[in-house]
């Protein structure tokens, strides 16, 4: 066995309803690791963290924690907390005893208790506001209660479900920040579910992508971005044109009426397959030296890049680039060996 | 402002109401605790209530029977209920207000009729070769019967506190460690207090005033305070006075049961603000 794994889930089958929610799902989780599912609302996501928290038991499947099958143990018995989407703190406990709330029922004695909680409240910065009841709190620091209520009792693996998904958009990205400091500092294996490809990619170690109730792919962020393995996942994360081609051969393919060097190999001659370039990866060039030829429609400023819609042979391409180019404009267009990723055609 | 205005002369017919029927009423019932016959000034009457002291003490203990009896049953069943889908939740309380669409008196009278020495019970379970058992006319059947009464009071304020708690708070006592018991006490009782005082008066009270439930069900033998007062005005022992002292004596006994309950609720709308 892997030492390093901690958690496995091996054909996990869950139905609701006579209607197949996880179909056969299998995912070994590393030790300290900062694991994320994304997909989209409905793929399932929250229904793979309460198997693994213990809240549902699959159909079949099994559930492995160290290497001992824990499908059958009940939630209080796992070495697992959960911060809920909706917090979930109790309302007839003070900030102090939500925190102190599964150091209690381990009967730790008063005096190991209390720091424990103080010191925990001061890392997650909520320090003073021990007396506190939850409604006198805003809704980032009710957060910080939960995750300090569940980090208090040192779990193997912390299971957040879209932890983040009620704040606004500049406490999210510092909570992004926060939590992963928390993770690195602690030494423990988050397991992260956001429907939010951005925070997927700037928090995780590894990303699952989920849907439809199956793992699409999992990979390091710069995986999931620079190799999606289908239109679903190139689509899914960020933007991206996606259009048909020929792979000629090893290392040439051929779209939009040119050929191209790529990186990619072991295609059969001739195959159908479907091209990804990524909207920053397109160079703008002068019409005379492009590869391929545009018309602008719309040219929009996003702050950092302008964002443009070119037609190309009838077909709407996305480019982001700093400097801008006028409607109406005829542009040169040039895509780079490394920027041009080969997806099979089959299975799509 | 305005609004304040329009709706304080709104509550005056209630408080006239209120005066008419309630606050004048009660300062009958003081004056004819506190006189005798020719109207003289007299604390004769609140004395004499000591002699009534085991039946007041019978009405409190089985008021409290029944009270228990009630909540314990009554909580798991508000639980399930909350945890129901909407659509459901809404058919099982019409299910469990059923009974109370019947009159009160009929209702008693088929328990009278099932627990009698030749009632139902008795005859189905001679059919095993068992009894008759003596149910009727004991203390067990007024409990009985105050439970089968007014347990819908406890269920429905308990059912009410729990569709506050969310299936993600007791998910998350579980989570952090609770068992099923640990869930129990540490989470859902606490949260459904308010419904458990509330509950708790809505049974008490009426149970602990009833006479016709122990009067049908009791027999002669298990005489409560409500038969005591009924008796006093009603009844052979006609005497206003003392009658009147009696209503006092409970409707103090009840104050405090609600002020105890109320105090206990209080405690815990200052944890949740
Ligand atoms: N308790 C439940 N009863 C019935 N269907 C459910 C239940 N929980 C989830 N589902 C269904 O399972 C699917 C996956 O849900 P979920 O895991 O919550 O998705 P995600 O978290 O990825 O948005 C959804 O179609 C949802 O409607
Ligand atoms: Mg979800």
């Amino acid at each position: 066995m892997d030492e390093s794994l901690i958690v496995s889930l091996k054909d996990i089958v869950v139905d609701f309803d006579g209607e197949r929610v996880l179909n056969g799902l299998s995912l070994d989780i590393h030790d300290k690791e900062f694991v994320t599912f994304l997909g989209p609302s409905g793929c399932g996501k929250t229904t793979t963290l309460r198997v693994i928290a213990g809240f549902i038991t699959p159909q079949s499947g099994s559930v492995l924690f160290d290497g001992k099958d824990i499908t059958g143990l009940p939630p209080y018995k796992r070495q697992v907390n959960t911060v809920f989407q909706k917090y979930a703190l109790f309302p007839h406990l003070n900030v102090f005893e939500n925190v102190a709330f599964g150091l209690r029922l381990k009967k730790m004695p008063e005096e190991q208790l209390r720091p424990k909680v103080l010191e925990m409240l001061e890392i997650v910065g909520l320090k003073g506001f021990e007396r506190r009841g939850i409604h006198q709190l805003s809704g980032g620091q009710q957060q910080r209660v939960a995750i300090a209520r569940s980090l208090v009792n040192q779990p193997r693996v912390l299971l957040l479900d879209e932890p983040l998904g009620a704040l606004d958009l500049k406490l999210r990205k510092e909570m992004q920040l926060e939590l992963k400091r928390l993770q690195r500092e602690l030494n423990i294996t988050f397991v992260y579910v956001t429907h939010d490809q951005e925070e997927a990619l700037t928090m995780s170690d590894t990303v699952v992508v989920m849907n439809k109730g199956n793992i699409q792919q999992i990979g390091s962020p710069q995986d999931i971005y620079n190799e999606p393995q289908n239109a679903f996942i190139a689509n899914f994360i960020g933007d991206s044109n996606i259009v048909d081609g020929i792979m000629v051969k090893d290392f040439l393919v051929s779209f939009c009426g040119h050929d191209f060097s790529c990186v990619d190999r072991g295609f059969a001659y001739n195959e159908p397959v479907q091209v990804v370039v990524r909207p920053e990866d397109v160079a703008i060039v002068p019409p005379s030296t492009g590869m391929l030829t545009g018309l602008v429609r719309d040219v929009i400023f996003k702050g950092v890049h302008f964002e443009m819609h070119v037609d190309v042979e009838g077909k709407e391409w996305l480019i982001h680039s700093t400097q801008a180019s006028q409607p109406g404009e005829i542009i040169g267009m040039n895509i780079g060996p490394d920027e041009i990723h080969i997806m099979s055609r089959e299975g799509v | 402002m305005l609004r304040s205005k329009t709706s304080r002369w709104a509550a005056a017919p209630y408080l006239l109401w209120m005066a008419i029927f309630i606050v004048v009423p009660l300062f009958i019932v003081i004056w004819y605790a506190l006189t005798d016959a020719s109207g003289a000034f007299t604390l004769q009457n609140l004395a004499e209530i000591g002699r009534y002291s085991s039946v007041f003490a019978r009405s409190l203990l089985l008021a409290a029977e029944a009270t228990v009896i009630c909540l314990v049953l009554g909580f798991p069943v508000g639980y399930f209920l909350s945890r129901l889908r909407a659509n459901k939740q809404h058919i099982m309380l019409m299910l469990i207000m059923l009974p109370m669409w019947m009159n009160f008196l009929l209702r008693t009278y088929a328990w009278m009729t099932l627990l009698e020495k030749n009632g139902l019970i008795n005859k189905l379970l001679g059919l095993f070769g068992i009894g008759p058992l003596n149910m009727i006319n004991t203390a067990g059947a007024v409990v009985l019967g105050m439970v089968y009464n007014y347990l819908p009071y406890m269920i429905l304020p308990l059912y009410t506190a729990m569709t506050k708690i969310d299936d993600s708070i007791i998910e998350a006592a579980q989570d952090l460690g609770c068992n099923t018991f640990r869930t129990l006490t540490r989470v859902l009782i606490p949260l459904a207090k308010p419904g458990i005082a509330t509950g708790i008066t809505m049974v008490f009270v009426p149970a602990v005033s009833t006479f016709i439930i122990s009067r049908m069900l009791g027999g002669g033998s298990n005489l409560l305070i409500g038969d005591l007062i009924e008796l006093q005005f009603l009844g052979n022992s006609y005497n206003l006075n003392l009658g009147s002292a009696m209503s006092l004596a409970l409707m103090v006994i009840v104050l405090l049961c609600m002020s105890f309950t109320s105090s206990f609720d209080e405690e815990e709308m200052e944890g949740v603000m």
